[in-house]
């Protein structure tokens, strides 16, 4: 858990910071957005003390971060940031072995560990151990990035827009990724980005920052249907709002249980505006819907997709 | 790797090779090339330097410059470090100046400045070789370590390294090579203004090549400059052999 009580920083006279209060639960997934020099990159640079709290308290499961050596608090979070920052004289096992290496954990140990990580972010093994990073294409940097984070298996992930710099379709596979890795592990993870449909995507809960000050910290959900300020509406924007509002819901959220239909099955978790997608292109009404174990679990119907009682308008 | 292992042609393209066998060889063989200089300079009364064997001067040379090269090293990078740190990144402008000044003043002035407060001999060479050998070094080193990416030194740091294991594992390495750049330019110069140190009465190459333009003797100076010349080939080639084997360590 990670605790914010009136945090100020201060550059000069610049109030990068301003007594910002939030609280980050166990294994929650907080994405922190906002425009450009909010104050976001300088919140999360605080919680591993590369940038420290001029007023105010930031707790680690109820322990004051200031009486913690900067160098073992560190080691206990993984840190992910946009432009990376591979070590470019050491190879990919070494790059990812860094603080394992810290650490003193036994080489086997550390090999093994890397080969699971590799693995696990589809890279490799055999292919990529032993390559270096001008090798590889940033997308496989910044999967080795994000397996560096994770190798010692962190209670907490801090990661600084650590996809913006790829092309949409790879951003889009290292997200799921990063979800799937998420609901596995139980990992608290602290997120920045600018992009409202990736906060949107991964976050269980989105906070607002403008100019150094939180305006909102709520679900997606209330991110769209109830924005506390002009500013959260502009950063949803009104174009595709309807989808980005299918989009944080879920099949299963809607589907009408009792009811069965034939054709090929929806999974309950797939989110809404991928449900309306796939009726367009069957030309259906109708779709049915199986849990997680594949059983039929009802059909979702078109007119599921506006139900006025189902959260807000724009 | 031994020279009889060497296929003829590697041998005859690998320049610290060539320059080894050239060095060893003038060193050794001046004195049997008497007769040659003999019959060049049939004027001259003593056609080859024999007040100190070649072989002393040539050792003394070398000592003079490894010992002020590795005090430069030792001091310049000391130094290049200590200012890119966070505490003493206020003294960076003062460092640079003062290197430059040692710099921009000529050898001889140096030592000639060096003698009254240190006598004759190679104390003063010392250290006016250390001084001009600074330069390069602390201005590589400057260089080098403010080369590091920051994105770099960021995950380094957010990863948990602390100041010593950043700079260590992280921060040197991926200097080393502008560093070495530095260190080859002042031991090539020092090389160099060793010979003209002889001038203050440090026993160098240099001595039979003064000794010669005083006394209008050109063999002399002809012998000394060969050999300065060859050692200089020797150790640019085993510069380049180095900075070979430093890319490859620092990438383990
Ligand atoms: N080391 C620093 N020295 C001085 N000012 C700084 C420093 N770091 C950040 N700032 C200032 O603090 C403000 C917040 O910066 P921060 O990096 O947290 O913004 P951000 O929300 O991450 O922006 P971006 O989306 O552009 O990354 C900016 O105005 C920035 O100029
Ligand atoms: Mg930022």
């Amino acid at each position: 858990m990670i605790e914010f009580e009136r945090v100020t920083k201060r550059f000069g006279s610049w109030t990068a910071v301003d007594a910002v209060s939030f609280t980050v639960a166990e294994g929650e997934f907080r994405v922190l957005i906002g425009p450009s020099g909010s104050g976001k990159s300088t919140v999360l640079r605080m919680i591993n003390r590369l940038i420290p709290a001029d007023e105010g308290a930031i707790r680690i499961d109820g322990e004051d971060i200031a009486s913690l050596k900067p160098e073992e608090l560190r080691r206990r979070m993984g840190y992910v940031i946009q432009s990376v920052g591979l070590f470019p004289h050491w190879t990919v096992e070494r790059n990812i072995a860094t603080v394992p290496g810290l650490l003193g954990w036994p080489r086997a140990r550390i090999r093994d560990r890397v080969t699971e990580l590799l693995e696990l972010l589809n890279l490799d093994p055999r292919r990529y151990r032993s390559a270096y990073p001008h090798q590889l294409s940033g997308g496989q940097q910044q999967r080795v990035g994000v397996a560096r984070a994770l190798a010692a298996e962190p209670r907490i992930l801090l990661m600084d827009e650590p996809f913006s710099a790829l092309d949409p379709i790879t951003r889009a596979s290292l997200q799921t990724e990063l979800s799937a890795i998420h609901r596995r592990t139980g990992t608290t993870v602290v997120f920045v980005t600018h992009d409202m449909d990736e906060a949107l995507r991964l976050g269980d809960s989105i906070a607002v920052m403008d100019h150094g000050r939180l305006i909102q910290c709520a679900s997606p959900l209330d991110i769209l249907t109830r924005p506390a300020s002009p500013l959260v509406r502009d950063l949803v924007g009104r174009e595709e709002w309807g989808l980005k509002r299918l989009a944080v819901e879920t099949v299963g959220d809607r589907a009408r249980r009792q009811e069965s239909t034939t054709g090929e099955p929806l999974a309950a978790e797939t989110p809404l505006h991928r449900a309306l997608s796939e009726m367009v292109a069957r030309g259906t009404e109708r779709l049915p819907v199986v849990d997680g174990d594949g059983r039929p679990a009802g059909v979702l119907h078109l007119s599921d997709l506006v139900r006025p009682d189902a959260g807000g308008t724009a | 790797m031994t020279v009889a292992g060497m296929a003829p042609r590697e041998f005859l393209t690998d320049r610290l090779m060539l320059g080894l066998v050239a060095l060893v060889a003038l060193v050794l063989g001046m004195p049997s090339l008497k007769p040659l200089f003999a019959t060049l300079y049939p004027g001259l009364d003593r056609p080859l330097y024999e007040a100190e064997s070649f072989v002393r001067l040539t050792l003394d040379h070398m000592a003079l410059v490894g010992v002020s090269s590795l005090a430069a090293i030792l001091l310049g990078g000391g130094a290049g470090i200590a200012v890119t740190r966070p505490w003493g990144r206020e003294f960076r402008g003062l460092l640079e100046t003062v290197a430059t000044m040692g710099q921009t003043f000529p050898p001889v002035a140096v030592l000639a400045l060096a003698v009254p407060v240190m006598g004759f001999g190679s104390e003063p060479a010392l250290i006016a070789l250390t001084l001009y050998a600074l330069l390069p070094v602390v201005e590589n080193t400057v260089a080098g370590l403010d080369g590091v990416p920051a994105p770099v030194l960021d995950s380094a740091r957010g990863l948990g390294m602390g100041p010593a294991e950043v700079l260590f594992r992280v921060e040197l390495p991926l200097a080393a090579p502008v560093i070495l750049a530095g260190v080859r330019t002042a031991v090539i110069i020092n090389v160099g203004t060793a010979a003209i140190a002889s001038t203050v009465g440090a026993k160098t190459l240099g001595l039979p090549i003064i000794v010669g333009l005083n006394g209008s003797n050109q063999a002399y100076v002809i012998q000394g400059a060969l050999i300065v010349a060859a050692l200089a080939v020797v150790i640019d080639a085993g510069f380049d052999r180095l900075a070979g084997w430093l890319t490859r360590w620092s990438q383990r």
